[in-house]
């Protein structure tokens, strides 16, 4: 494990002024992600878990370099994304690509499929020829559980777990090392959302990929990753293995999280937290720690300063100051 | 929701789904069609009509001046001098649809490339191009046209040049929205992702999704050309006679309103005629367009 | 055990290019004072359309036509599907409320909460303003939302989903109503807070003992809410009974399949390899398959059985429900 993590973000802050103050002033501000450090191991499958609005989606677009961080360092391969050369950034961009979570609005509808493919090898292998460009679309189409003959069709055609298919397609035809997957199955059917992971997981396992996978989901994510990081307000809570995040969280957020995941199973039946109120806005989240408001376990100290992200055991952090927690696990030991 | 969509891209086969949807729409639009049959007649006539008259538009006969129309071998009757009214009709006709479509097509890729760079470069770039389409817009399009016309040599040529420099803002104003609604959509992400150049992004991923907004807007920019054409050529600063235009016929008509007035009737139908058929095609046009937009 | 609604043999069909396309098959079930009925299937299945014909919320006809029998019992039973629109009317929102996914859409931007609550009271009952006011500050205050009399001023965009979801549950329970519709309720909504409106309606229903129709594709959800429940496939019920036994036992190859397709939260990182899948997807109500119209998808078929109809609605027992021709060999090998 002294492998260099492919990722690394150090401190990644990124704001959104709410609107620019007319001369150059300070207005209010976003808070979208706040000091976020987290590394994504060679071949692994960081899970990002989190509500609506916690941050998730913007630290991806800021991991991908599609925004350009407020504060704080991204770090791709130990090559520093801020500083890289523009011809290292060239290539660090094919090395990292994207699938995303609107099977609709993904795919451009006036673009046939060979197309759509096409255009990530134009730029990055541009050596190719349109033919070569061809060959190697159908090939992967093939590859994604496609037949190669659909390559001349267009988006509407296909149905939303096929057109996934073909952003995970356009993803992997440059042969990048990284995968960023922003909820890329939760526009899709229970059904065809399950074809969907598998083939996540079949392309991850033989291409050997590193991957960001980025759902509200909790049993997705325990499906697929090795590691959970769990957002909230813009901040990770915690983050461990996924086994033992599942059987030992130590963040009140993440057991709250856990216990709210309904289970068809009645022998699965557990205890149910239910938080109290909605995410405070990331305007002006509460002093201290921010999930205090909404904690069952808050004390008095919660609201002095905000909890550092601690080490608790080897691959498991949490940010919270109470250790004398015992929090109730998902799975039964 | 997504159910229906996935329904209907699952059933539907061929790319030509979306297209022979739009054209069904679009001939069951009955004043569209009546636009399209109307306009393929004026232009048959202008293309075609001059060789089928007994006469040329300039030819004089002294002798039948003031003829009324139907009246021997003059269809729309003849003028002050004796020239064949259809025969001068048709090649004015000939000018006229040239000078608004030239100047439509100008106008519309005027339009098209400050709309489409002004949409994509949202913040300062955009901003400017798109306050510059505003203070355009501020002016009366008539007054800014007749200034333009007062000071340049006035020929067919310069008349295209000056319509379209003054009616490219709509245009301008229609892309700009779509390409701004459209570059936050995640297949511009990809596009970004994938190393595409901002020409790429903005000419082959976006502008080929506003080709219907473009063809409405052109469709009715035409009609527009048209009666400009014919309003500044009958307050005498557009084309100048002898060469007809629909406009400096009408022009010319005013002094013999009494005695003679299907000189103003004749061209004054045609215009009439020309412009409301391409207002109906723009019509029919967007309706058929517009159910595109339950598509993604 | 009350009946409050029966819904007997309802078709429902949309006109589509001339002809009429079936979307709803023969669906039969009834409605519980005090309990809840979840429909479950996946995108396209009829659950919309179900419960939007029940309210007489679809398009009129010749667009769509609903046939069949919807019966609200009450001193007299009034079939809904034959009373005139402005009977309809005056029943819908008093007798019979619906809530759905999106509560931003479902709300109007330009009205205050309190505006839209009181509306929704003084077009059903004579009440004076000040009556209705008091009700409406009642109500936010029951549906858990802190400061009730301070949030009548608010617009619907100053809320968060979960708020506003809130409030179209209060908008729905202003007139006492016997009888709620859920359509995908919490499926916009984050898990921490669809746990919020569960316990929510169910608080509601103890106190006011009204039935409620749940709507959703989250066999979850379904065990937290429903008293009975009903899958839906491809317009048809395809099983039907008690909760825990069609979550525990199901007997429909597509209940279970479409449950062991969804990953547990029990097994998380422990690498139980692949999900198991359902091949294929939901079949165009244009052209279904003949027989079992799950059949194609179907690991237990067998051809000159599962594709020949019919394929009867059999009771497999106390009241387990299950439109499936080999239930009961699958069973016996499971064992
Ligand atoms: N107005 C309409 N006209 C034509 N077909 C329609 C109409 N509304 C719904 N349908 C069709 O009826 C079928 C059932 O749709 P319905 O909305 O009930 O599905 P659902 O089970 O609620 O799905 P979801 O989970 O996506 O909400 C689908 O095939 C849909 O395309
Ligand atoms: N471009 C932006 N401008 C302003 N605020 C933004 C922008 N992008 C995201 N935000 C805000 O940042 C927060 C985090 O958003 P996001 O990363 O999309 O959350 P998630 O993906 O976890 O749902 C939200 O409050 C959101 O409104
Ligand atoms: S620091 Fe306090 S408020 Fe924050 S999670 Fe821990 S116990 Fe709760
Ligand atoms: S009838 Fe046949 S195809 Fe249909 S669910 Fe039963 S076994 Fe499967
Ligand atoms: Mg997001
Ligand atoms: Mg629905």
């Amino acid at each position: 494990m002294n492998e260099l993590p492919l990722i690394q973000t150090a401190d990644l802050k990124q704001h959104f002024p709410l609107h620019k103050g007319l001369f150059g002033g300070q207005g209010p501000v976003i808070r979208a992600v706040d000091g976020v450090s987290i590394d994504i191991p060679r071949r692994s499958v960081l899970g990002l878990v989190g509500e609506s609005g916690s941050g998730k989606s913007t630290l991806g677009r800021a991991i991908m370099g599609l925004s350009r961080p407020t504060a704080g360092t991204m770090t791709f391969d130990g090559i520093d994304m801020a500083r890289a050369s523009s011809s290292e950034l060239k290539s660090l961009r094919r090395r990292m690509q994207m699938v995303f979570q609107d099977p609709f609005s993904s795919l451009n509808p006036r673009m046939s499929i060979a197309e759509t493919l096409s255009v990530p090898l134009r730029f990055h292998n541009p050596g190719l020829s349109r033919s070569r460009r061809k060959d190697r679309a159908a090939e992967m189409l093939e590859r994604v559980g496609l037949p190669g003959q659909y390559i001349s069709r267009f988006p509407h055609e296909f149905s939303g777990g096929q057109r996934q298919r073909i952003g995970i397609a356009r993803a992997l035809i440059v042969q990048p090392d990284f995968i960023m997957a922003d909820e890329v199955v939760s526009a899709l059917d229970v059904s065809v959302q399950a074809q969907v992971l598998n083939l996540f997981g079949r392309l991850q396992r033989d291409l050997e990929l590193t991957m960001l996978f980025i759902t509200h989901d909790l049993a997705v994510v325990g499906h697929i990753s090795d590691f959970v990081a769990v957002m909230y307000l813009g901040r990770v809570v915690e983050f461990a293995s996924t086994r033992e995040l599942f059987s030992n969280p130590r963040h009140p957020y993440t057991e709250a999280l856990l216990s709210a995941a309904p289970s068809p199973k009645s022998a699965n039946r557990r205890k149910r937290i239910v938080l109290k109120g909605d995410i405070p806005s990331p305007l002006n989240p509460p002093s201290g720690c921010q999930f205090r408001t909404r904690c069952p376990y808050a004390v008095e100290d919660c609201s002095h300063e905000v909890p550092k992200l601690r080490e608790l055991s080897p691959e498991h952090k949490a940010a919270c100051i109470r250790d004398d927690l015992s929090l109730a696990p998902a799975t039964q030991q | 929701m997504t159910a229906a969509v996935e329904q209907r891209a699952a059933s539907s086969t061929g790319s030509d789904w979306l297209k022979s949807r739009t054209v069904k729409r679009f001939i069951r639009h009955r004043l569209a069609i009546t636009g399209v049959i109307m306009i393929s007649l004026i232009t048959f006539m202008c293309v075609v009509g001059p060789w089928l008259l007994p006469y040329n538009m300039l030819e004089i006969h002294i002798r039948d001046r003031f003829t009324p129309p139907l009246t021997g071998d003059y269809l729309f009757g003849t003028d002050e001098m004796g020239r064949d009214l259809a025969a001068r009709l048709f090649m004015a006709g000939r000018i006229s649809l040239m000078v608004g479509v030239a100047a439509m097509l100008l106008s519309t890729l005027i339009g098209t490339v400050i709309g489409l760079v002004a949409g994509y470069f949202g913040k300062v770039t955009g901003t400017l191009l798109m306050r510059l389409t505003d203070s355009f817009l501020c002016f009366p399009q008539v007054f800014l046209l007749l200034t333009l016309a007062a000071f340049l040599q006035p020929n067919a040529f310069m008349i295209t040049l000056i319509i379209a420099a003054t009616s490219w803002m709509e245009v301008a104003r229609i892309v700009s929205a779509e390409i701004r609604s459209l570059r936050e959509r995640d297949f511009v992400t990809a596009a970004k992702i994938s190393g595409a150049s901002h020409t790429w992004i903005m000419f082959r991923e976006l502008l080929p999704n506003t080709v219907g907004p473009i063809i409405v807007a052109a469709t009715l920019t035409v009609a527009k050309a048209i009666l400009l054409e014919a309003y500044v050529s009958f307050l005498g600063y557009g084309i100048q006679p002898p060469l007809p235009s629909w406009g400096n016929m009408l022009n010319n008509a005013q002094q013999f309103l009494d005695t003679a007035p299907w000189l103003a009737i004749v061209p004054g139908v045609a215009i009439t005629a020309a412009v409301t058929s391409f207002n109906f095609i723009g019509d029919g046009l967007r309706d058929a367009l517009d159910a595109r937009s339950d598509m993604p | 055990m009350t009946r409050v609604l029966t819904v007997e043999n309802l078709n429902i069909g949309f006109r589509s290019e001339g002809r009429e396309l079936p979307v709803v098959h023969d669906v039969s079930f009834t409605l519980e004072a005090g309990k809840t009925l979840a429909l479950v299937g996946e995108s396209g299945s009829g659950k919309s359309v179900t419960s939007l014909g029940i309210m007489r919320l679809l398009p009129p006809p010749p667009q769509s036509r609903a046939r069949g029998k919807i019966i609200l019992h009450s001193d007299e039973d009034i079939d809904l599907l034959s009373i005139s629109e402005a009977r309809m009317r005056r029943l819908r929102g008093d007798r019979i409320a619906m809530i759905f996914q999106e509560p931003l859409t479902s709300l109007n931007p330009v009205y205050t909460i309190g505006d839209q609550i009181i509306e929704a009271i003084r077009s059903h009952r004579a009440i004076s303003a000040r009556k209705a006011r008091e009700r409406a500050v009642e109500l936010i205050d029951q549906v858990g939302i802190p400061d009730a009399a301070a949030r009548l001023t608010t617009y619907p965009h100053e809320l968060s989903g979960g708020m506003r979801q809130r409030i179209m549950i209060a908008i729905a329970l202003a007139l006492e109503p016997e009888i709620l519709i859920a359509d995908e309720p919490t499926t916009a909504l984050d898990v921490t807070v669809q746990a919020q409106i569960i316990d929510l309606l169910r608080r509601l229903q103890a106190e006011t003992g009204m039935a409620m129709l749940f709507i959703t594709h989250d066999f979850g959800v379904v065990a937290d809410i429903a008293d009975r429940t009903i899958v839906m496939y491809a317009g048809q019920m395809v099983e039907h009974g008690q909760t825990e036994a069609v979550l525990e036992t199901p007997l429909m190859p597509y209940t279970s399949g479409l449950m062991r397709a969804v990953p547990e939260l029990e097994t998380a990182g422990l690498n139980q390899g692949e999900l198991q899948s359902i091949e294929g997807f939901v079949p165009n109500p244009a052209s279904l398959p003949n027989g079992c119209a799950f059949h194609p998808r179907c690991t237990h078929t067998l051809s000159g059985i599962c594709d020949v109809p019919p394929v009867p609605f059999e009771d497999a027992g106390n009241g387990h429900l299950v439109r499936c021709k080999r239930w009961q060999s699958i069973l016996e090998n499971a064992e």
